[in-house]
């Protein structure tokens, strides 16, 4: 459990570089090749984007990345560890958190209580000290709710927590997803498709709150988007995907500029696969 | 806005003196002579089919699977204890508690067992594969003839199923779940209903998760069976056939799945609805199912829904509408 005067800011080692690393990470559904030979190394505390055409196998990356789906080839590696081992709540324990593209918040659960699971693995009593309420219950999820409200207030939330996480709007369910995300401790945040759905206003904020995460939590973000305003505005680094294979990575301004993705977005002359 | 709330320990204390009254005027309800022998026992299998309704409530209305073997646990549960019993190895009161607890293992360890396997699989796969185990439990039983008397019965069971006896073991039920739901655990096993994958990627060991909320809930069953055999002195395997899993399932479905509220009302109404009906004995099947399916039309979601009592709740409410309207103020 969290000493309860510890900062908002977890301690983290810099040294300790890359936090995520793929090595030719690829994986078939039976004969189909989803994602062939995708490399990508992600320092602590950077923002690097994920772009590419509907289909060309972005969230296929982030579900393997969080053993949703076991790769075929090649090996990922957290802060050094190779997570060939592991399954998704293993992979969460080590520090990769995720939202989904199709939101998957508890629906019937209180805004509060989405957090609170986020929390679980930050809790330590045991089910005997639960059922007899022993005070290690009452210190550990005094201290878990304390900070449950600090996470929603970064969304301005807190207002709202006893609230059916179904019956908040969109915006709010996607930034819900992104606190009980961020409850769970991660050293790397996977975002995908964070702005779907949100008008220009919402984005706006959403790119502002994306740089405040990361200087507050100091983590690496990763996230999948289609709102290019978004990617070039808050990445530091874009990685392109097109049928499963990376075609182009760099900075923002290298990509715009780069002929392979504008051949991808926009096809060649005389295509008109837009 | 006065947000006035009972804190904690003065909601702990409120809740366990109402219980201690209830034991109380039940014991001398039951003692008094006041009730007919029929009633008396009426009110034991009440208790009995509340502790089943609210066991089965776990992996049903807060997991989210749908096992039908609880009349397997159950069985487990009631020659475990009876056999126990008939050992006599412990003074009287010793014995009861040890034979319950022994019962409620047994079962628990089953539920472990067959759990670890079966919750690999979902919906009606579960279904199936949990109903095959009560029945296996049940064929197993049948053919035990040295230990379990086999389709005789087992004989001689001590009749320890006293009201305080039986209502101690509804209160423990009901409290140790609704702490335990009440919990970082309960929550994981909510979130697992709620959303798998999600719940995955929130770091929560799910098939830990699964497996715990069907052990406790075959620990209860268990409890159950060894009350149900104290109370009618003979075991038949006959009892705790696939019908039987099937009337708590409809208990549980009836009151409301996640409803540990609904699952007493209806636990309480379905057991007592023969006694009440003596002179319609046999439009009772009828009854009973007409019962199920108005209540399935006009609330899919069981009588009480989702929806949870809570005593301090209803207080906290009242309290706040008298403090508003002595203050004059609106009463939102």
């Amino acid at each position: 459990m969290r000493d309860p005067k510890a900062p908002l800011i977890p301690e983290r080692d810099h040294n300790k570089s890359p936090v995520l690393e793929c090595v030719g990470l690829g994986i078939d559904f039976g004969g189909l090749t989803a994602v062939d030979d995708f490399n990508i190394t992600i320092s602590p505390t950077e923002i690097c984007g994920l772009i590419g055409p509907n289909g060309a196998g972005k969230t296929t990356i982030f579900n393997l990345l969080t053993k949703v789906y076991n790769p075929t080839r090649g090996s990922i590696f957290l802060e050094g560890n190779n997570t060939k081992r592991y399954n998704t709540k293993d992979v969460n324990k080590a520090g990769i958190a995720r939202t989904f593209q199709n939101i998957r918040l508890f629906k019937n659960l209180t805004v509060l209580e989405n957090v609170l699971i986020g929390l679980h693995n930050e809790m330590d009593y045991r089910l005997v000290q639960s059922i007899f309420r022993l005070p290690s219950y009452w210190r550990s999820e005094r201290i878990a709710r304390d900070r449950a409200h600090e996470l929603l207030s970064i969304f301005n939330m807190q207002d709202i927590a006893d609230h059916k996480a179904g019956s908040l709007p969109y915006g709010s369910q996607r930034r819900l997803e992104i606190i009980r995300a961020l409850a769970t401790n991660p050293a790397i945040l996977l975002l995908d498709e964070p702005a779907a759905g949100m008008n220009p206003a919402e984005t706006e904020s959403l790119m502002e709150h994306i740089g405040e995460i990361r200087d507050t939590f100091q983590i690496a973000i990763f996230l999948i988007e289609h709102d290019m305003q978004l990617v070039m505005g808050v990445c530091e680094g874009v990685a392109v995907l097109n049928y499963g294979k990376l075609i182009a990575k760099g900075t923002p301004a290298e990509i715009q500029k780069d002929p392979r993705v504008i051949e991808a977005y926009l096809g060649t002359g005389g295509q008109a696969d837009a | 806005m006065n947000e006035f709330k009972i804190s904690m320990p003065a909601r702990y204390i409120i809740n366990s003196i109402l219980l201690a009254a209830f034991i109380v005027a039940g014991l001398l309800i039951t003692q008094s002579g006041l009730l007919g022998r029929a009633q008396n026992a009426n009110i034991i299998s009440v208790g009995i089919f509340i502790i089943l309704a609210v066991s089965l409530n776990l992996p049903t209305g807060y997991l989210g699977q749908l096992p039908l073997g609880h009349a397997g646990f159950m069985a487990i549960g009631a020659y475990a204890g009876a056999i126990f019993w008939r050992a006599d190895l412990l003074p009287q009161n010793a014995s009861i508690v040890a034979g319950l607890l022994v019962a409620g293992l047994a079962a628990a360890f089953v539920g472990v067992l067959i759990g670890i396997p079966a919750l690999r699989l979902k919906g009606d796969y579960l279904a199936i594969i949990t109903l095959g185990f009560g029945e296996i439990i049940r064929v197993i039983i049948n053919n035990f003839d040295s230990i379990t008397g086999g389709a005789r019965g087992l004989h001689g069971i001590p009749r320890y199923s006293s009201f305080v006896i039986v209502y101690l073991c509804v209160i423990i039920c009901c409290v140790a779940i609704h702490m335990l739901m009440k919990s970082r655990h309960g929550r994981a096993i909510l979130s697992i209903r709620e959303n798998e994958i999600a719940a995955e990627s929130c770091g929560i060991n799910t098939t830990y998760y699964k497996v715990m909320a069907f052990a406790f809930s075959a620990f209860f069953a268990g409890v159950a069976g060894a009350l149900f055999a104290g109370n009618i002195g003979i075991l038949v395997p006959g009892e705790f056939d696939f019908m039987t899993s099937i009337n708590i399932l409809m208990i549980v479905v009836l009151g409301g799945m996640g409803s540990m509220a609904g699952a007493v009302f209806a636990a309480s109404i379905l057991t007592s609805l023969p006694l009440f009906m003596v002179a319609l004995n046999e439009y009772r099947m009828i009854i009973y199912a007409l019962m199920l399916i108005i209540v399935m039309l006009f609330k899919p979601s069981g009588l009480l829904g989702t929806y949870d009592f809570s005593l301090s709740r209803l207080l906290e409410k009242l309290i706040r509408r008298l403090a508003g309207k002595k203050g004059g103020a609106d009463n939102a």
